[in-house]
Formats: structure tokens, C-alpha cells, sequence
């Protein structure tokens, strides 16, 4: 490397002047603010009426920080009928103290009662204020955004198989050589 | 090694060690001058030790005597406490231990599953896998490209590597909606499809870091001062990286030519032509050279996997689970290279649907035993030059 | 007296303005060069006020002397620190008759009194009472054997072509031809001078991410301050110096002397951040090595160059 002494000091220079003459690339934050992707983990949101109280969210949770109170209720038997219990959700909260944003609850509930949402704004003065209750949840559902479509290649999301056709095209979608859907015999492979 | 460790820690240093004459005193000579050894903690706090690593240094004036690495700061007890949560669970909390390379070490254990459930990961999720595993290198390797030079003084460096981790990182949470801590690997393939027009996105944002890298090569790379602080400080030589279990850009960087990507590859690495980037020398700047070239590497894996995407015929990411995920009695061993080195997992199952053991093999646990070896007879100004370019991170050491 | 007086007002007045403009610029180029905006809202327009909002927010902190230290002596230190550069500006002429004081063995004094700068943080690496502290003044004290030499050197290469010691008898014989003629010389003097203000790449007394600002480890609130005032005040003074001496003060076309003056001086200073911005930290012995192999031979170079063509 046969270079003049001082080549690197002079790149040197010149690169910090070339960018002090360019654009700085800061947002200023609580003025510009941030486009996030819509599946940006920010904040979960809870729809109560999708919520059956059936606990496999707090179960699943890594580290426990679903509360979930509930109790039973009989509806009066319809005409013709016989009276039916439902789940009555007393309470419904996440400590985000606690929480790992890893999206478990999310992916472990079976009535889409809870979502994600890019919201991140929630910082509290006292810890104990991150704890949220089911009404704040329920705010955080007008904030989430529609999930985005899929790349091109990709299988339909389970929803849109599952409408245009029951079960039987929904599999004749997948391609040729690409595995069956229930590998539940796996165990013993 | 935890046993070596703890073992030098109770044989070398006998328990008279109180504050003022350090450890070094004993070993050093009766010297003409009569000066005493000054210990002095580097760490728990301090801000060359990216957290809460802390060394016990022995100091002769500016030289260094002794140097111990003392770890566990931030012991979590991740091991322990995989042994209580289930396979889907495991993965948040594996992400979390070297938070530079999340992507790599979810991987792992959803190998390790894989292996033992003999399950076949789907095509697209492979090759998914494949690039945001070499995208999490990029994002690992710019961190360190940015904070090295901050420790030798060079305040810019970090901020250039941050716009383009930046962009990066905006790809990577559009897919996975998260920044750091994915959590998009599931055993079987990959939590969800990519995004319409991810790929395009991300083959823009591969195409800018490769056209604004040169800012931090022309900025840093061939600065004499640089190049005076890092070149032939440090060095590492082969027999000693062997001894210790140095891997990764650390161990490529003295010639030890091993990337499991090419050695054993796991994911699609088999059909990619990797590229091992390797020098001599074993030195500070040899170190840094080694991570900045593997950028080069991994950005054109990075496209390399793209392209291989947009060519694949449509199939799903993932595999279909069943409720309750166990894994089939057994043990197994996957390691991957992770940006900083071997990551490894070794899973123990007793058919349970948690594991009933699963040992962490993390890259910087040994990476950082052998600055015991490197730091005693420099400065403590080259302390900080050695200890940035080993790379580490300290939730990988304190697991 | 009266004129004195005044004279002084305008000195401390530029004392306490030219650091602050100095270190806003430092904010905002140094910012820029890494693609930030840096401070934005103290003051509105672009944040004009952070560094006085900076000053009121030390002046309100706690002054904490740490059990372990050596009060007096702690105590005295920034002022150490700060007051020779005041007293430097003293005798720096601005312009034609537009000085505090006119020294006939100005630069003597000058070079005599920026010395004793450094004894501020040797007296506050010792006195903290912390082991990164005193490793910073002993870095201190290491520093100082190798750019004083230089920069005595340089400046006396100046003080012989221009055949005085004054500084305004230095600027009034200073001819353009002389930027060639001294170039060596103000390098040289350039160089040593960042090195004992111990701006990067010479901070290693100070050196953050090693010894953790070394001998300012333990100081807060407004001792702190000081401390850094007396950085910025030194890029001022070092600044003023050079142009003084190697750049011509206030010869220039055009504009009024001590607008060039002033020009001069903000060139220089923002080249100091320059530097700052784009180097690594050099090592302690690197210094030294620069400055007996590098600095001192090519300042004696300087010295043989402007006597011979004296001479001639």
C-alpha cells in the first residue's frame, strides 16, 4: 500500500464536510412522527366482545402479565330452547411493565380478540400506571391498522382460503411438493 | 470453561486481595523500584464495556499487570428458565440473550426442535431464514463498526453505521414488527408470509447500505491514527484462540478459517457460494477489517437470498402445529454462526413439552476469557482498543 | 483608568461571548457532520440557547466534592483551569489599537501563562480522589512534556522574523509572504496547541469511553462548567493566538481589521472541530513520539528556514 501519509486523515475531512453540507437525516420526533409498518408491536389491543375469558392468553404468556377475571352467566333459554352460560369478562388487563412484546397472546388467541397496534405513546411517570385495564386496551383497537396483504408467492392468509372455498380447495392451493398442512405426526419422525 | 473460569479465579488470586496492592503485586518481581500496583475496576459501570462487564485490572502505572474478566452482571438465568417455558415461549426469551443478533439466536433453537421432530422447514422459510439471518449480521456487524471507532475516540463512525442500521432495521420490522427482539422465527418456519412488496423494499434498502458503506471506510478504515491504535495491538494468535474457543470474526481474524455457513451449513447457506472472509495478522485492526468485510459478504448473501425468493414458486412459510408442541425424547446439538460467533444450543427433551435441558453455547462467553490472556503487558489505553474489537455483548456472556 | 476599564468590560464581555458562539458552533457543525440536526428548541430558532440553558442547568446542580477528595486544592482547580486563558486574552490584539493591554514581551507572556492551564487538571486529577482521575492527570502531566516544547518553538520562529516580541509589533511586520515562509511553523504551533487543550485527537487526559473524563471524573454543577468553559475559551484563545501570529490578525482586504480578526479566528476554531469530529484518540505515547520525532524537528526546521531568509 504505497499511499502518501495523510491520505486517511484528508478522506477523513472530507467525508464529515460532504455530510455537513447534505441533508441531516433526524426526524424530529413528537413533531415529525413516525410511520411505522402495521405490524409493529407497540401496543396490544383488546376487542371485549371477540373475548370468551378463555385464559389461553394468560396461560401462554411467557411472563404472566394477563390478569383475567370472569365469571359465569346463564342466558335465559330462548324460545324452544334450553338456557345457555356464557363467560362474562370481569376484568381484563395487561401490565406492559411486565410485558415482553412478543405477540404469544396475540398469535394463542383463537376469537381475534386481541391486535397489535404501532402505537407506542404511553409512557407513564409511575410504573404502575402501565398497567392497563380492558377499557384502556379497548382504546388501543381503533388504532389497529389493517394487516398488510402478502408478497406475491405467498399462500392467502387463512381467512381468505377459508372464505372463498371450505376445506377441500383450500388445500388444492398449495403447490405441488410443498409439505402436507398437518405434520401432527411429526413426533415420531 | 465456566469450570477453567472459576478455577483460575480461586487457584491465581488467593483471597488477600484487598483494596490498594492488587492481585499484580504478587506477580510482579521485587523491582528496582519500589512502586506498588494499582487495582482498578473497569466496570461494572463503565462505558467501554457495552453494560455491566467488569474488569480487575492490576495496573503498573498505565501497564496492565493482571487483567481478570469478572461476569455474571446480568446473569439471567436464561437456561434455567428455558427449562420452564414451552418451545414457542423459549424463542422470546433466546432472542434476548445476545440482543445484537436476535435473529441468529432464534434460529437456533428452532433447529435444534426441527432436528428432533425430523420436521422439513418449507422452502420459502428457508430461504426467508436464510436472509434475515444475514440481514441480523449486517445489523450485528454495523453496531460494532460504529462502536468501535467510538472507543478509540471517533465519535462519527457510530452515527453513519446507525443510519444505515436504521435502514435496515425499518425492513426488518416491517416483516416482523419488531426492532430488535424479532421474534418472527416458529418452529417450523417462520411466524407470518412477508409483506407485499417487502422484497423490493428490502433489496433497495441492501442496494443503500452497500452505496453509503464507503462513508464509514473512507472515514475510519485508512486513518493513520486509526491504524496506529489498532495495528498490531492486541494480538491473538491461533493456539490460543483454539484453547479458549474463540470463534467467529474474532477467531477468522488470526486465520482460524472456520464459518460454520460454509463448514456445516445449516439453511440454505449449502446452495449459497459464502464467502469466508479470513486475515493473518490478529490484530485489533485485523478484527475490524474481518467484520467490515463480512458486511460486504452478508449484503450479497442478503441479495443472493432475495433473488432466490423472487424466483420460488409459491408454497407456504410455515408449518401447520399442533396444539401442544413436544419434542420426541432425545438430545440434540444445532449451532449456527452467529454474527459474533458458534452459537449453540443443546437440547435435552424428555418428551415434555418443555425442554428438560437446553445448554447455551453463547460465542461471547468465550470470546471474552481470553482477554486474560490478551490485556496484561499493554496500556490501559489499548485496553480499550482490545476489548472494543472482541465483539461482545454482555447479555451473551451473563446469559 | 477610565479606558482601561473599559477595555477590560470588553474583554470579559468577549471572554463570556466568544466560548459560547465557539461551543454552539461546535453543537451545530458537529451535529451536521454526523447527519443531526443537533439542539433544536432552547431558544427557539434552532436552539441559539442551549448553551445558556446548559449554564443555568449547572448552576442549579448540587457541587458534590466527593469524602475522599483533597477539598482545597479540588475546589481551586477549575479556576486554574479557566483563568490564564482569561488573562491571555488580555493582551490579544483584535485589530490596530484594539487590545487590553500591549506587553512588549507579549508573546513571552502569553506562552508563559497558557502554560500554567494545565496545572488545573494535574491539580484536579490529583485531588479528586479517584483512580480514572488520577490516571487523567498523569496523562496530563505526560502531555505537557511534549507540546510545549513545539509550540515555544514555533512561536519564537515568528518572534525572530518579525524581530519583536510584541504581538501588535508581530501582526504590524507580518507581510502576506509569510503564510509560506512560516507554514511549517504554524502547523506546528497548531498542532501542540490542540494538544494542550487536549482536544481530540489528543483528549487522551480526558478520553471518555478509557478514563471517563479523566481528572473532571468527580466534579459537577458549575465547577464543572468551568472546566469546560476553559475548553472552549482555549479554542478561542488558540485560535486568536494562530492568527495572530502566523495569519496576519487583521491584515486583509476589504473588510474592517477586526472583522478579519474575528473571521480568522472562527476558521480556526471550526477546523478544531473539525478534527474533533473526524479523528480517532490518539495514545500517550503516540503523542510524545509525534512530538519529539514529528513536531520539535520540524519546528527546528522552521527556525534554520526563517533565520536563513532573515538573514538573506
Amino acid at each position: 500500500m504505497a499511499r502518501i501519509p495523510g491520505t486517511g486523515l484528508a478522506k477523513g475531512l472530507a467525508v464529515t464536510l460532504r455530510h455537513m453540507l447534505r441533508r441531516s437525516v433526524t426526524q424530529q420526533y413528537p413533531e415529525v412522527q413516525p410511520e411505522l409498518p402495521p405490524r409493529s408491536r407497540g401496543v396490544i389491543a383488546l376487542v371485549e366482545e371477540n373475548c370468551t375469558s378463555c385464559m389461553l392468553c394468560a396461560r401462554e404468556c411467557p411472563d404472566w402479565c394477563i390478569y383475567i377475571d370472569s365469571h359465569k352467566e346463564t342466558i335465559p333459554a330462548p324460545e324452544g330452547g334450553r338456557p345457555r352460560q356464557r363467560n362474562v369478562l370481569d376484568r381484563f388487563a395487561i401490565d406492559f411493565s411486565l410485558c415482553m412484546y412478543c405477540g404469544i397472546c396475540i398469535e394463542a388467541c383463537p376469537f381475534d380478540a386481541l391486535f397489535w397496534a404501532p402505537d407506542f405513546e404511553y409512557a407513564e411517570h409511575d410504573i404502575r400506571d402501565l398497567l392497563h385495564e380492558k377499557d384502556r386496551l379497548a382504546t388501543w383497537a381503533t388504532k389497529v391498522p389493517p394487516p398488510p396483504a402478502h408478497e406475491l408467492g405467498a399462500e392467502p392468509p387463512k381467512e381468505l382460503a377459508a372464505e372463498s372455498a371450505p376445506r377441500p380447495s383450500a388445500r388444492s392451493i398449495r403447490p405441488p411438493g410443498a409439505l402436507p398442512k398437518r405434520p401432527e405426526s411429526e413426533g415420531d419422525a | 470453561m465456566i469450570d477453567r473460569a472459576w478455577e483460575h479465579e480461586s487457584v491465581s488470586e488467593p483471597k488477600e486481595i484487598v483494596v490498594g496492592v492488587g492481585a499484580g503485586a504478587s506477580a510482579v518481581p521485587g523491582k528496582e523500584l519500589a512502586t506498588e500496583d494499582m487495582v482498578l475496576n473497569i466496570g461494572p459501570q463503565h462505558p467501554s464495556t457495552h453494560g455491566v462487564l467488569r474488569l480487575r485490572l492490576a495496573l503498573d502505572g498505565e501497564r496492565i499487570a493482571t487483567a481478570e474478566p469478572i461476569i455474571g452482571y446480568m446473569h439471567r438465568g436464561a437456561e434455567k428458565l428455558f427449562e420452564v417455558r414451552d418451545y414457542r415461549q423459549i424463542i422470546v426469551l433466546a432472542n434476548r440473550h445476545d440482543w445484537l443478533s436476535a435473529f441468529a439466536n432464534e434460529l437456533g433453537v428452532v433447529i435444534a426442535v426441527e432436528r428432533m421432530l425430523g420436521m422439513e422447514v418449507p422452502v420459502r422459510a428457508v430461504w426467508a431464514r436464510t436472509l434475515l439471518a444475514e440481514l441480523n449480521r449486517v445489523l450485528n456487524h454495523l453496531m460494532f463498526l460504529g462502536s468501535y471507532p467510538l472507543e478509540l475516540g471517533a465519535i462519527t463512525p457510530v452515527f453513519y453505521a446507525f443510519r444505515e442500521r436504521e435502514t435496515i432495521q425499518a425492513v426488518m420490522e416491517e416483516i416482523s414488527g419488531g426492532r430488535m427482539h424479532y421474534m418472527f422465527n416458529r418452529v417450523g418456519g417462520l411466524k407470518e408470509d412477508l409483506p407485499l412488496g417487502w422484497l423490493e423494499r428490502t433489496g433497495r434498502a441492501v442496494a443503500d447500505v452497500r452505496r453509503r458503506l464507503p462513508d464509514i471506510e473512507n472515514l475510519i478504515m485508512g486513518n493513520e491514527i486509526f491504524l496506529a491504535r489498532t495495528t498490531g495491538v492486541g494480538v491473538l494468535d491461533r493456539e490460543t484462540i483454539l484453547q479458549y474457543g474463540v470463534s467467529g470474526p474474532i477467531a477468522r481474524a488470526s486465520g482460524v478459517d472456520l464459518d460454520l455457513r460454509r463448514d456445516e451449513p445449516y439453511l440454505a447457506y449449502g446452495e449459497l457460494p459464502v464467502k469466508v472472509v479470513t486475515r493473518s495478522a490478529g490484530d485489533c485492526h485485523a478484527r475490524f477489517e474481518v467484520l467490515h468485510d463480512q458486511l460486504k459478504v452478508s449484503l450479497d448473501l442478503a441479495d443472493a437470498c432475495l433473488e432466490r425468493l423472487r424466483q420460488l414458486p409459491p408454497g407456504p412459510i410455515n408449518q401447520r402445529l399442533p396444539k401442544i408442541l413436544k419434542a420426541p425424547e432425545g438430545h440434540t446439538y444445532a449451532w449456527t454462526e452467529s454474527p459474533l460467533g458458534l452459537n449453540g444450543y443443546y437440547l435435552v427433551s424428555r418428551g415434555e413439552k418443555t425442554p428438560w435441558r437446553l445448554k447455551l453455547r453463547s460465542a461471547s462467553f468465550n470470546n471474552v476469557q481470553v482477554l486474560r490472556e490478551m490485556l496484561p503487558g499493554n496500556l490501559l489505553a489499548d485496553m480499550v482498543a482490545i476489548l472494543g474489537s472482541m465483539f461482545f455483548v454482555v447479555g451473551d456472556i451473563d446469559k | 483608568m477610565l479606558e482601561i476599564a473599559l477595555r477590560l468590560v470588553v474583554i470579559i464581555g468577549a471572554f463570556l461571548l466568544l466560548p459560547l458562539i465557539v461551543g454552539q458552533l461546535e453543537h451545530k457543525a458537529m451535529a451536521h457532520m454526523q447527519s443531526r440536526l443537533g439542539p433544536m428548541y432552547a431558544g427557539g430558532f434552532h436552539g441559539w440557547a442551549q448553551l445558556i440553558a446548559d449554564g443555568v442547568k449547572f448552576v442549579q446542580k448540587e457541587d458534590v466534592i466527593p469524602a475522599a477528595a483533597d477539598r482545597a486544592v479540588f475546589k481551586i482547580a477549575p479556576a486554574v483551569a479557566l483563568v490564564p486563558y482569561l488573562i491571555v486574552m488580555i493582551v490579544i490584539p483584535v485589530g490596530p489599537g484594539l487590545y487590553g493591554v500591549d506587553l512588549d514581551a507579549g508573546l513571552f507572556f502569553v506562552l508563559a501563562v497558557m502554560g500554567v492551564g494545565v496545572l488545573g487538571s494535574i491539580m484536579a486529577g490529583w485531588s479528586s480522589g479517584n483512580k480514572y482521575s488520577v490516571l487523567g492527570g498523569m496523562r496530563s502531566a505526560a502531555q505537557l512534556m511534549s507540546y510545549e516544547l513545539p509550540l515555544v518553538l514555533a512561536a519564537s520562529s515568528v518572534a525572530m522574523a518579525a524581530g519583536t516580541l510584541s504581538l501588535t509589533g508581530i501582526v504590524e511586520a507580518w507581510q502576506w509572504w509569510w503564510l509560506p515562509w512560516q507554514a511549517i511553523g504554524a502547523i506546528v504551533f497548531f498542532v501542540a496547541g490542540l494538544a494542550e487543550l487536549r482536544r481530540p485527537p489528543f483528549d487522551m487526559p480526558i478520553a471518555e469511553s478509557e478514563i471517563i473524563m479523566g481528572p473532571m471524573t468527580e466534579y459537577t454543577g458549575i465547577r464543572f462548567a468551568l472546566f469546560m468553559l476553559a475548553e472552549y475559551v482555549g479554542i478561542v484563545v488558540l485560535s486568536a493566538l494562530t492568527t495572530v501570529l502566523f495569519l496576519g490578525g487583521w491584515h486583509g482586504p476589504w473588510l474592517p481589521g477586526p472583522v478579519w480578526t474575528l473571521i480568522k479566528i472562527f476558521v480556526l476554531a471550526f477546523v478544531v472541530i473539525w478534527v474533533r469530529v473526524s479523528y480517532p484518540r490518539m495514545r500517550e505515547d503516540q503523542l510524545q513520539k509525534l512530538a519529539w520525532v514529528g513536531l520539535v524537528p520540524l519546528a527546528l526546521v522552521q527556525l534554520a528556514l526563517t533565520g536563513v531568509v532573515k538573514v538573506l
